[in-house]
């Protein structure tokens, strides 16, 4: 199947080498281009509507785009060898800077997770680091022999473990969890044997009630509310029932754009950030929901395919973790808002409202880019 | 599959099962995909009917319902604090539709003036939860009642609520112990669990009733319920009834601190008064006061701003907040600091010429009294509250020795264990000079330090702690307001208890606390006028800390300046001395000597404490005798 697809989908190099123009020499992706464009572009329509019809707040949202394809660009003309070299240094600043989060950080809703810059901006470090993190279990594992032993097991969990550590500890459970899920697809895609992978899948089951114990109060009752939302219906549980109720009603064919009756009565909570999909799914129904979800899915496919056709180990592994935990975004995104996944705050990747993700996820694909315009032409073994 | 054992990189198979394997994910990616569309089919598809009606009527509700706050008695169970019903406005402002209509007919029904509606337009736009109620006016009339109801047509989301108000029976009296509840506030709603506080529209602002704002709200109950199109309740569906907050039983005693007001008369002041073996805080008084029930309802501006520019400070709390130099009233705790340090012994004589002189120091520093004591000995120099004596005595011990014991009687921190806002206080040392000044030490200023003046500052609950840790021989207890919460009694001792002060001897603790005797029974006590006709023993300290320096030989006249730079009277006691049961420290501003105002009040109210006490301390000992005799 997938080899179909790529057949029919033309190689984008070779279709623009016949006419070299900007988007050419930009070290651009059209197919990722255009797609991201789209998504933005409807993202845009939904957040308009998901403020209250408020201009200024999807202006903002505008800048924010702006300066995030900014970065992406940026990103994209830089050469893969680069990433590899400079990948450690990222790590080791970002970790830095997590551990100043923790002693020196802004705090936002009980959690400590914002670093400020006076006079210029305020970001989470945390943010940064999931780039940081496949960044520098690819460059570390694609110099070593593959499929990864335990002894490139082990480096690869201490390098994982302390991060995840200081961001959980912010406490961020939802970027702890992508950033530890970057971690592992690298590790997987590096060719961990099948033995191992069962192996840790169980000692990770027999890991939960440990993890349980070291929850946050809030975390847990956000768990236990999953389970059972009528068990807090003035707290949490309201957010997934007004949640599910929104979707829900928006049937087939939707409400139709500005008229959710349940968002625009501000019965949804947080409906412009990490429950904006609820908008999506009240005002343009099934059908909006679909197209989303199928564009989500050829970013990932066009994602995947560039890490196929990536030509050293780093880029490959770098590409496809990328890709990857792209959907881990889209999937615990949706699955939280639509009630069969407990709420962990990750918003709806390039949708929701918010600024310090959408850089991170734009130069994601920044770097995409880059691994697939800076292809030599003659194949190396 | 197969291990791969394969010690140099083989690129080749690494490319091989990375695109294997990242097919395969994209297998997973797409499968995963297709669930979540699964999932929205079945809620937009399956479920749409459901959902649908849910969302288009939107007739099910849950509403908060409010816990009832816990009440708070005193220590012999008289009622400080209490929750009356009253009638009160509330908009929910998603139904009101045209809200500034709604909000102008309801400043017009009730003949609010002119700025009415700004005002109630900012209540209800208070950030609460969507569908929640907002306040808009509270205690209303039953005149005020009739009419909204009569044209409750014309004003859609707008409800008459029932609710409990608080009240505090005793009024001013309490004040600085009780603090008050008053409506929530955006600052605060940012803190509090939402959750919570979705039904609750007050919250505590200061005193018991901030520091102990968890246990005394309860946890929140719910109802769910069936509205019409209007949002008015049809029918109750289900409900989980709130848990009420927990009643808290103080320390206090309401009759000792009316007592207290009563006797700080027209002074500006503070009196504390602590039981010692509890650390039980009996009265905290801090005059002026002013009514608390005038910020539960929201006090308006005009009479905010009265209390807030007078002169005696009214809003201040003096006790915990007020930082005074304690003056002589912590010599009893030098005399210990200098013993322990061996800096004097029991015996150590001092010539007193009238002061005292540094070596190689041409400033003199004086003894209150001119013409000096001459020879005095520890003992005397207590009872005769002389400076010399004291000077002599910092000099030898040093700043950091004398620092560091103060400490240990808990002056420079905050040793309470739930009086909300209590300060520090200042004890001054070296390493605190070089942070704060960034100057060294000098010597001089170990002399004013070592007759309570200088730098040194504490609040009069430090004093009366101090004193209570002196009655019980360093032994320490916090001092504490509450007594037992929902019928749990307070521990004793918790992890932040300071550790007990032990001496090298012991006998020390009494050689000190004979002397305070002798201040008040003593032929030279500068507290024997206030101790005149004591029937029990009583230990006591006056103090008077100055306001300001005296240059150079300048004469203290309290005729030539304005009152605010009169000294502090201070003064220290418990009682009885052999067995104390309470410990006071009396503060009043700008009266003059410690031992002319302060004292009398440290006297009365111990009288006042002590006397029904021993008289049935007696008859109970009598009584068993009695029985015990055939």
């Amino acid at each position: 199947m997938s080899q179909d697809f790529m057949r029919q989908m033309p190689d984008a190099e070779h279709h623009l080498s016949r006419r070299p123009g900007l988007i050419f020499r930009l070290h651009l992706d059209v197919w990722l281009l255009s797609i991201l464009l789209l998504l933005m572009a409807g993202g845009l329509f939904v957040l308009y509507s998901a403020s209250g019809a408020d201009l200024d707040e999807t202006l903002s949202q505008v800048y924010r785009l702006l300066f995030a394809m900014g970065v992406m660009v940026m990103l994209a003309q830089v050469h893969p060898r680069h990433y590899r070299r400079l990948a450690p240094f990222a790590y080791g600043v970002t970790v830095l800077m997590l551990i100043v989060v923790l002693i020196e950080g802004v705090h936002a809703k009980g959690a400590q997770r914002w670093l400020v810059i006076p006079g210029v901006f305020r970001f989470q470090p945390s943010e940064i680091m999931k780039l940081a993190m496949p960044l520098t279990l690819a460059a570390w594992l694609s110099g070593r022999p593959l499929p990864p032993r335990w002894k490139e097991l082990l480096s690869c969990a201490v390098i994982l473990a302390v991060p995840i550590l200081l961001i959980a500890k912010q406490p961020d459970l939802g970027t702890s969890l992508l950033v530890g899920a970057a971690g592992i697809f690298v590790v997987l895609l590096a060719g961990l044997s099948w033995r191992l992978v069962g192996f840790f899948s169980a000692l990770a089951m027999a890991g939960l009630p440990a993890l349980w114990m070291v929850m946050h109060d809030y975390q847990r009752n956000r768990v236990l509310t999953f389970l059972n939302p009528e068990r807090d219906p003035l707290g949490a549980g309201w957010n997934i029932i007004q949640s599910k109720t929104a979707i829900g009603s928006g049937g087939i064919y939707g409400k139709g754009w500005l008229h959710g009756t349940q968002s625009q009565l501000e019965f949804l909570p947080e409906r412009h950030t990490d429950f904006i999909i609820a908008v999506l799914g009240e005002e343009f129904g099934l059908i909006g929901m679909s197209i989303l979800m199928v564009v989500y899915l050829l970013l990932i496919w066009r994602g995947i395919q560039i890490a196929i056709n990536a030509q050293d180990t780093f880029s490959r592994l770098l590409a496809g973790t990328i890709s990857l935990t792209f959907f881990v975004y889209v999937f615990v995104n949706i699955g939280m808002v639509s009630g069969i996944l407990p709420v962990v705050g990750v918003p709806l990747p390039l949708v929701s409202y918010g600024g310090t993700s959408s850089v991170t996820l734009l130069a994601g694909f920044g770097i995409l880019m880059s691994i697939h315009t800076h292809r030599d032409l003659i194949k190396r073994a | 599959m197969a291990e791969f054992r394969h010690d140099i990189k083989d690129s080749d198979l690494e490319k091989h099962i990375f695109q294997f394997r990242a097919r395969l994910a994209l297998v997973l990616v797409v499968l995963m995909i297709l669930g979540l569309f699964a999932r929205m089919v079945w809620l937009q598809v399956w479920q749409y009917d459901a959902h649908a009606a849910r969302s288009e009527r939107n007739r099910i509700h849950v509403e908060a319902v409010p816990p009832t706050r816990g009440l708070i008695y005193d220590r012999e169970g008289r009622l400080l604090a209490e929750n009356l019903p009253s009638h009160s406005l509330t908009i929910v402002r998603e139904r009101a539709g045209n809200l500034d209509l709604v909000l102008r007919r309801i400043c017009d029904l009730l003949e609010m003036g002119p700025g009415c509606v700004d005002e109630m337009h900012q209540r209800a736009m208070t950030r609460r939860r969507p569908f929640e109620p907002a306040l808009l006016v509270d205690q209303l009339t039953d005149d005020q009642m009739a009419k909204l109801s009569v044209n409750r047509y014309l004003l859609p989301g707008v409800e008459i609520e029932a609710q409990l108000r608080r009240y505090y029976p005793m009024g001013e009296d309490l004040t600085h112990v009780l603090g008050y509840v008053g409506r929530i506030n955006e600052k605060e709603l940012k803190r509090l669990d939402p959750t919570q506080y979705s039904g609750t529209h007050y919250v505590g602002k200061s005193g018991v009733e901030r520091f102990y704002e968890d246990q005394l709200h309860g946890q929140v109950g719910y109802r769910k319920v069936e509205t019409n199109a209007r949002g008015r309740v049809l029918r109750v569906l289900e409900r989980q009834p709130p848990q009420p907050g927990s009643d808290i039983v103080l320390q206090i005693d309401a009759k000792l601190q009316k007592e207290a007001n009563k006797a700080l008369g027209d002074y500006r002041g503070a009196v504390v008064a602590i039981e010692p073996k509890t650390g039980g805080i009996l009265a905290m008084a801090s005059m002026p006061s002013f009514d608390p029930n005038l910020f539960v309802s929201g006090i308006d501006r005009k009479t905010y701003q009265a209390l807030r520019q007078d002169p005696d400070l009214p809003l201040f709390n003096r006790v915990t907040h007020g930082r005074y130099p304690p003056g002589s009233t912590v010599k009893p705790f030098l005399a210990l600091a200098g013993l322990e340090t061996g800096s004097v012994t029991l015996d150590t004589v001092v010539n007193d010429p009238g002061y005292f002189q540094l070596p190689n120091d041409s400033r003199r520093y004086r003894n209150w009294k001119r013409w000096g004591h001459g020879r005095v000995d520890l003992h005397r120099a207590i009872e005769v509250s002389n400076d010399t004596y004291f000077y002599h005595m910092a000099y030898i011990m040093g700043i950091d020795d004398l620092s560091q014991t103060m400490q240990r009687f808990g002056f420079g921190s905050d040793t309470s264990l739930d009086v909300e806002g209590a300060r520090p206080g200042l004890m001054p040392s070296r390493a605190w000079k070089r942070r704060a000044h960034n100057q060294p030490w000098y010597p001089g200023e170990t002399l004013s330090v070592g007759i309570g003046q200088g730098y040194w500052l504490s609040t009069p609950l430090q004093l009366a702690t101090a004193t209570a840790v002196l009655a019980e021989h360093g032994r320490w207890v916090q001092p504490r307001l509450a007594k037992s919460i929902n019928g749990k009694e307070l521990p004793l001792i918790t992890p932040d208890t300071p550790p007990d002060i032990q001496l090298h001897n012991p006998e020390y603790w009494d050689f000190v606390v004979n002397a305070l005797v002798d201040v008040m029974s003593g032929p030279e006590g500068t507290g024997r006028r206030a101790g005149r006709g004591l029937t029990y023993k009583m230990a006591g300290k006056s103090g008077t800390a100055q306001v300001f320096s005296l240059a150079k030989d300048q004469e203290y006249d309290a005729d030539k300046l304005p009152e605010h730079l009169h000294d502090h009277a201070l003064f220290i006691s418990f009682a009885p001395a052999d067995d104390p049961q309470i410990a006071i420290s009396v503060l009043a501003e700008n009266s003059g000597g410690g031992s002319g105002v302060a004292g009398p009040i440290a006297r009365h109210l111990s009288d006042f404490y002590l006397l029904p006490r021993l008289k049935a301390q007696q008859a109970e000992k009598e009584g068993s005798t009695d029985g015990e005799t055939p």
